[in-house]
């Protein structure tokens, strides 16, 4: 095969994921556009056997080749559909972590086939390859570990983390530039066992909310660890998915962290919003026994039953009870008694980008009835009720009234506009961010079921029967 | 212009298009959008057998074996997985007339 031919065919790849992309911006040829992207990736895999001449590497290289890959899609077959609709969040950032790991072992071998030559621009990407695999790799197995509660998914701070942080931050750039100028085993080994270090450092005090942040953001990493292991074996396809991947978990990464009113900056360094401000209370505090707690069944029924529209806001805690099945049924069942039901989603809920859309999709709810933030905002004015499902942050009005708290500006559903909000949550605390949310201390408007979701679900679906 | 002038110009230009054609997509397909994306990440397969090739061509059998081995299973695993955790996501996706 000539070289002209492999640049040509690469581009066709290139185009080919590239219009596979652009089918995923609609649900009806999502499904599509991930077929064609597998087709290219085989298409990739084939040409660069051939081209290469991979094929006819002997024995040894079948083996491992076509050995390696058999194995590897039989873990992944088996992993994809052993896992549950729940557990998304953490089997994305698992696999996204293997391959982190496999650029990483890539960088490194890299680095020791060079080092008779030297060639600068080759070592650096190799060095660089071994460095961005190792974080995205470490990265999302705590990020996978943090969501699958393995270890604690709060944010966790050492004394003097940002000391520490930066202080690994130099060492690992020391590292990286010892190891272009003197590539051998010491100096990759220190590459990785600092990168490692540093990942740990990084991503250990990212907690909670911040999640889908970061989860995007090591996507996208492990999409540029593959584009610079791309660049040092000087290999066209995988430059160009892996520059695609990377771009595409950037935009990701800046659209989450806008919808947090957070610089992308504070979620890495992990200045988390409740250590910057004390918490502010809400002005308006009702006197005793004068609570939304205090809700009656003839209420919330008459409610329900009179509603004519209604909009259901899921939160990160209606994950965590799992109630989407009961969430779905209450809104069928309020369908079928002639109201309108719609869900808000706001593009921070749960723990990554479009966590509460694969849940509810999973349990039955059609896509179309699924809001955007800025399309379902004006709905709330005219909604008789609105349904907050373990939802806290994202409903809080003091993002738009509280100044100078670190939510403030902060876009948020406006929940409080419908004539009546049931507020199915935990408890009573503020949520990630600490702010109060003053919702909890109104008494005009407001039903508060506290506990869990799927008993104060339960109730109303009783109420309604 | 060396090669390497090429591939960091194609690296610039396709990390753009990426850019400008995920920003259009809507939130509610964010999910399957970043798992599509992670699978198509593990296309660093192509790094993996590249190495092991270079590796076995230079005789280091067992380096080969270990670590160019590993990177196969491990690229393999995240685009098989991947793929197949994107199409089981979008087959929950359902409109109102099909049911």
């Amino acid at each position: 095969m000539s070289e002209i031919t492999y640049y040509l065919l690469g581009g066709i790849i290139a185009v080919l994921v590239l219009v596979g992309i652009s089918l995923m911006r609609k649900v009806t040829t999502a499904r599509l556009g991930n077929l064609l992207n597998a087709v290219a990736t085989v298409f990739a895999v084939v040409l660069v056997l051939v081209y290469h001449g991979i094929i006819k590497s002997g024995l040894h290289g079948l083996i491992i080749i076509f050995g390696g890959m058999a194995i590897g899609a039989a873990i992944g077959l088996v992993l994809a559909y052993r896992v549950k609709m729940i557990q998304m969040p953490e089997m994305v950032a698992l696999l996204n972590g293997l391959g982190g790991a496999a650029s990483a072992l890539i960088g490194a071998i890299t680095v020791f086939n060079l080092s008779t030559a030297y060639p600068v621009f080759e070592l650096t990407t190799a060095v660089l390859a071994l460095m961005v695999g190792v974080v995205t790799f470490v990265g999302s197995m705590i990020a996978a570990g943090k969501l699958a509660k393995i270890i604690s998914g709060k944010s966790i701070i050492w004394k003097n983390h940002s000391l520490i942080t930066t202080c690994s931050l130099v060492l690992l750039i020391i590292a990286i530039i010892l190891n272009i100028v003197l590539p051998s085993i010491i100096t990759t080994m220190l590459v990785t066992v600092i990168g490692i270090f540093f990942s740990i450092v990084f991503v250990i005090r990212v907690g909670g909310a911040d999640m889908p942040v970061t989860i995007s953001l090591l996507n996208s990493l492990s999409g540029v660890a593959g584009a610079l292991a791309g660049l040092a074996l000087g290999d066209i396809p995988l430059i160009a998915l892996g520059s695609i991947v990377g771009s595409s978990g950037l935009v990701l990464t800046q659209i989450m962290s806008k919808a947090m009113n957070r610089p992308l900056k504070d979620i890495l360094i992990g200045i988390s919003p409740s250590q910057e401000t004390p918490t502010v209370k809400a002005e308006d505090v009702p006197k005793e026994g004068d609570s939304p707690e205090d809700v009656t069944d003839e209420f919330l029924e008459n409610l329900l039953k009179n509603a004519k529209r209604v909009i259901i806001v899921p939160g990160y805690g209606m994950a965590l009870a799992q109630a989407q099945h009961l969430v779905e049924r209450l809104a069928r069942m309020l369908e079928d008694r002639g109201s309108e039901v719609i869900f808000a989603i706001h593009p921070v809920a749960g723990r990554m980008p479009g966590h509460m859309n694969i849940l509810l999709a999973e349990a039955g709810v059609d896509y179309d009835k699924l809001y955007e933030m800025d399309d379902v905002n004006p709905m709330f004015e005219t909604c008789d009720c609105a349904i907050i499902v373990g939802a806290n942050d994202v409903v809080n009005p003091a993002a738009r009234e509280a100044v100078g708290t670190p939510i403030y500006g902060m876009p948020i559903l406006n929940v409080d506009y419908a004539k009546h909000v049931i507020i199915c949550n935990y408890d009573k605390k503020p949520g990630y961010s600490g702010i109060d949310n003053p919702m909890y201390h109104k008494t005009n408007g407001i039903s508060m079921l506290l506990g869990d979701a799927k008993d104060s679900l339960s109730r109303l679906i009783n109420l309604i029967k | 212009m060396p090669q390497w002038v090429y591939l960091l110009l194609l690296f610039i230009a396709f990390s753009v298009i990426g850019y400008l054609i995920i920003k259009q997509v809507p939130s509610l397909l964010h999910t399957p959008l970043m798992s599509g994306m992670n699978a198509l990440s593990g296309i660093t397969l192509l790094g993996a057998l590249l190495i092991t090739d270079l590796l076995v061509r230079n005789n280091q059998i067992l380096l080969s074996y270990l670590f160019g081995g590993l990177a196969v299973i491990l690229a393999m695993i995240n685009i098989v997985g991947g793929f197949c955790v994107t199409e089981r996501m979008l087959k929950k996706f359902k409109k109102g007339d099909n049911k």
